[in-house]
């Protein structure tokens, strides 16, 4: 069967590859490819293979225990589901938050931020472009002077190279690869030479030390992570710069060693992260696919309120709008409330609505289970070996802006910025693109997704800087607080209420709408970035942006799937997150959906 | 193969000296005393790296994230040179049919001889497709992985009690791993996510002196999970005195009085958050001002709001004294937390006052 969608003409004739489970990842995904005979992707199909019902759970909660709740739906992108859901609440509730609060919200996303596109790119993306075994054959002196001709960091000496190689050739030849082990080493996808290669698995291990040091500002502020504390109204922690106790609250030292993380944090991403990444886009320049929706189209919500409380489109720093038909000319604003604007749909996912070609808005969303496998199905409904994507095939749904699939996450930002020409996300890309020698399509790529989020790495490292400061001036002036609890107690909420509140995760635009009665929740539903990247066919035969991503390239080799591997890894997928939820019996739980 | 870790450690550059400088913090952190420090040296002399499958069913990733934060051992030492981690979703290289076929590999090979670790639960409803692994449901892939195990490793509240998913009505029937595995010694390691020290710690112990370490009769290690947060707890003292937070960000906050008042469960709550820390030893949650959710718990998501007063702890006559201070005090932050304490002056009783064998 053939048919033409978005440009992309999809023919599902040939051979069919499935690559389940998709690893490197959050969560459980599965995706199947037609290779035409000169092994071009023809076709794609991208399932959500997990679910586990969150919104269901919520019903009937305490509002203000919600963000831990949520804050559960993922690990690795831990806290922006929860600083979500009280922005939610507090959206509900009409509560205003301290200015502290806020900065100390911010300087926690961009925390997130900051930690999850390393994390991402040295532990989840890296091994797509980087051949761990051609390391071996490195020169170690050729490796320092390459290390050198990108980077003033001092750990680049020929003897730490020599040292490294050392310790992983006898990792090696111990014949226990550990999480090296059935890798596509040596496929003539990857373009790195054996020196680029050596370095940049040095700083696969430096990132994997690094790490565990940016998220201990979630420790200061949110007690531990992953899964720091949050608070409906503001932040936990207390400040105490003077009086007895201070030591009992945020005071001098814990803020200095916030200082020192952040000083620390910007530095091995401008020196390590951002020269890497240049590094290894130099040499995969000419590789430019993967980029599916993302020169069609694009949406942000926004986030990052410069003042607290101001969730309009001018008092946030990163960029907020949707761009449509591939018209960077006009950005148009996003509205969570207008019910006209987002909307789900189930037709090839396994939920059932009364009528299958029109979209919900979350407020109106119905969720009913409803596993069936499509009538060309092979195998049995406990062991699958190919999907049908004629019938239904994810445990995602399609959420749709307008109609259209959209593309979220860094790369949807920067384009968004770059279309409403704000010179902190216009300039760096154009810097980027100079240094690459490529023109401005090149963007719209794979290769385009990982820089976008390397620069957004970088970006918000600085704006952690910009809020502590920030912060620093708010107490210098005297202020202290850090939490409102004017409407902490039931007693003082409305009857019956309603709420939305959005952040930008790292993977995307996420949204949560809860509805409160009589002190509880009543409904709770969140449209995440996965879903939108990660969503099945719609009713009009629109398929999602993995799937998008995934068409026209060509495999070097039919059965390992590394070039699939390295466009799907380029989201930073996150499944727990996608998923939506049923009822417990089978029966429609309405307006209840994910995760 | 049949290398060990002392090879892999020498090999990699690694002196005798800082060898037995890491045996050293081993011990250390495993509460053990100098005398240990010979026999993880030799333990450590003499035996190959462990194959470790770490798989992962309904979950959120948490605890392969919490795992990768661990200050001593460092994870990447952890990696490279005390265990072969070699089939894990989240960080192999490996795909599809290429990591299907290591668990293959490591279950003829090294049969009864690895470890299984276990990251999320499998949810049986709906034949158990809520969470599909590689066309099949998770839960047959667990079973089969756990039939040649040596032993297995529960991470988390999820594998161990089930957790957020399992919360009611739990609609996939997310169920604890204990329930589809039987005949496997299986080491609960317990929290939301689990501390990354502990997680390590666990690991090292076992690979150390090839045993599952002192287990409490819910299956957790009693060197983590003896003691209640509650008991080492800094702001205790607080407690003892009556000194309470009323309200976020009162004076008390920024004293650092008792959280009690304010839900925390501490007092319920056993795990090593108040001594161990979190993050290298930064904080934890008391610490940084809000109450302990009691996350590595059995049910904690299903004990009432995070925010509800404990109302029946009872030990050593203390909670008359907190339970009077809170009535007193009550009238000053509002007829809600009055109310509270009314209903905590009724409620009071014996809820739990022995250690963690007899709860």
């Amino acid at each position: 069967m053939a048919y033409e969608t978005q440009g992309f003409k999809l023919d599902n004739s040939g051979k069919r590859v499935v690559v389940d489970p998709v690893c490197r990842i959050e969560g459980h995904l599965r995706v199947e490819v037609n290779l035409d005979s000169s092994n071009v992707i023809r076709n794609a199909v991208s399932t959500g293979t997990m679910w586990r019902g969150l919104e269901v759970i919520l019903k009937g909660r305490d509002p203000r225990d919600a963000w831990a709740f949520t804050e559960r739906i993922c690990g690795v992108c831990t806290g922006t589901h929860a600083l979500t859901s009280v922005r939610a609440v507090e959206d509900a509730l009409a509560i205003q938050i301290p200015e502290n609060a806020n900065s100390i919200r911010n300087i926690m996303q961009l925390t997130l931020q900051v930690h999850d596109h390393l994390v991402h790119f040295y532990h989840l993306h890296a091994l797509d472009w980087v051949d761990v075994v051609s390391a071996l054959s490195a020169d170690p002196k050729k490796t320092s002077e390459l290390a050198q001709s990108i980077s003033n960091w001092p750990l680049s000496s020929p003897g730490y190279f020599r040292d490294l190689q050392n310790r992983l050739k006898k990792f090696v030849e111990s014949g226990q690869l550990g999480p090296f082990m059935n890798g596509y080493w040596g496929n003539p996808a990857y373009k790195l030479p054996p020196e680029a290669n050596l370095m940049a698995v040095a700083h696969y291990l430096e990132a994997l030390d690094f790490q565990k040091e940016i998220v201990k500002i979630h420790t200061i502020f949110g007690g531990k992570n992953p899964h720091p504390n949050w608070l409906v109204g503001g932040v936990p922690c207390a400040i105490n710069l003077d009086g007895t106790g201070a030591v009992g609250a945020v005071n001098m030292e814990r803020l200095n060693l916030v200082k020192s993380i952040i000083d620390r944090s910007i530095e091995f991403t401008e020196q390590v992260y951002i020269p890497d990444l240049i590094a290894i886009a130099k040499f995969y320049k000419g590789w430019l696919y993967g980029g599916g929706l993302s020169s069609k189209s694009v949406m942000s919500y926004g986030d990052i309120p410069d003042k607290a409380n101001d969730y309009s489109a001018g008092n946030l720093l990163l960029p907020r709008g949707a761009i449509i038909n591939g018209d960077l000319g006009k950005v148009h604003d996003v509205d969570l409330k207008d019910p006209e604007q987002i909307q789900e749909f189930v037709t090839h996912s396994w939920y059932k609505y009364p009528d299958e070609t029109k979209g919900l808005h979350p407020w109106d969303g119905v969720t009913e289970p409803n596993f069936v496998l499509g009538p060309n199905t092979k195998g049995t409904k406990t062991n699958i070996q190919e999907l049908d994507e004629s019938g239904k095939y994810s445990w995602i749904k399609s959420p749709r802006w307008r109609g259209n699939a959209m593309e979220v996450g860094p790369l949807a930002r920067y384009i968004i910025g770059y279309a409403q020409k704000k010179p902190e996300f216009k300039e760096p890309v154009e810097a980027l693109l100079k240094e690459l020698d490529a023109p401005v399509q090149a963007l719209f790529s794979t290769l385009g997704r990982t820089a976008a989020r390397g620069l957004e790495c970088q970006w918000a490292a600085h704006k952690m800087s910009y809020f502590f400061d920030k912060l620093m001036a708010n107490l210098k002036a005297g202020d202290l607080s850090t939490a409102n609890v004017d409407k902490w107690e039931p007693a003082t909420w409305p009857k019956a209420t309603k709420g939305a509140g959005f952040t930008e995760a790292p993977r995307g635009a996420l949204g949560h709408w809860v509805k409160i009665q009589d002190g509880k929740i009543d409904n709770y539903q969140c449209v995440v970035p996965t879903t939108w990247n990660g969503s099945p066919r719609d009713p009009k035969g629109q398929i999602g942006a993995f799937e998008a991503s995934l068409m026209d390239t060509p495999l070097a080799k039919a059965d390992q799937p590394l070039e699939i591997l390295r466009t799907l890894h380029s989201f930073d997928p996150c499944l727990a997150c996608s998923t939506h939820v049923m009822a417990p019996d089978g029966q429609e739980m309405t307006k209840v959906r994910v995760r | 193969m049949t290398e060990t870790f002392y090879e892999v450690m020498r090999r990699q550059g690694i002196t005798r000296r800082s060898f037995i400088k890491f045996c050293s913090l081993t011990a250390a952190s495993l509460g053990l005393g100098p005398s240990y420090v010979g026999r993880i040296a030799n333990a450590m002399e003499t035996k190959p790296r462990t194959p470790v499958i770490w798989l992962h069913g309904l979950e959120c990733t948490c605890c392969s994230e919490s795992f990768i934060r661990s200050a001593h051992p460092l994870a990447k030492d952890v990696v490279l040179s005390m265990l072969s981690l070699d089939y894990d979703d989240t960080l192999m290289a490996a795909a599809g049919h290429q990591a299907e076929a290591i668990i293959a590999e490591i279950k003829a090979k090294y049969k009864g001889n690895y470890i299984l670790a276990v990251e999320g639960n499998p949810p049986l409803n709906e034949d158990g497709m809520f969470c599909i692994h590689g066309g099949r449901p998770f839960v047959e892939v667990l079973k089969e992985t756990a039939a040649d195990a040596k032993a297995v490793i529960a991470w988390g509240a999820c594998a161990s009690w089930g957790c957020v998913q399992a919360a009611k009505p739990n609609p996939t029937r997310a169920t604890p791993i204990d329930k589809v595995i039987s005949g496997k010694p299986i080491v609960k390691v317990p929290g939301c996510p689990p501390i990354a020290e502990v997680m390590t710690a666990v690991v090292t112990y076992m690979l150390t002196f090839d045993r599952i370490p002192e287990l409490d009769r819910q299956g957790r290690p009693k060197m983590f999970y003896g003691q209640r947060i509650h008991d080492k707890c800094y702001r205790r003292p607080h407690f003892d005195a009556g000194q309470f937070v009323e309200a976020w960000d009162d004076e008390a906050a920024r004293k650092g009085y008792c959280l009690y008042k304010m839900g925390c469960k501490g007092p319920t709550t056993y795990n090593a958050c108040s001594t161990t820390r979190w993050n290298d030893g930064v904080s934890f949650p008391i610490q940084s001002g809000h109450g302990c959710i009691g996350c590595s718990e059995d049910g904690f998501w299903d004990k009432g709001s995070f925010y509800d007063r404990l109302t029946g702890i009872n030990q050593f006559g203390i909670e008359a004294n907190a339970d009077k201070v809170g009535a007193t005090a009550a009238g000053v932050v509002g007829a809600a937390v009055a109310a509270h304490a009314a209903v905590s002056a009724l409620k009071r009783g014996r809820l739990e006052q022995s250690d963690g064998d007899n709860k």
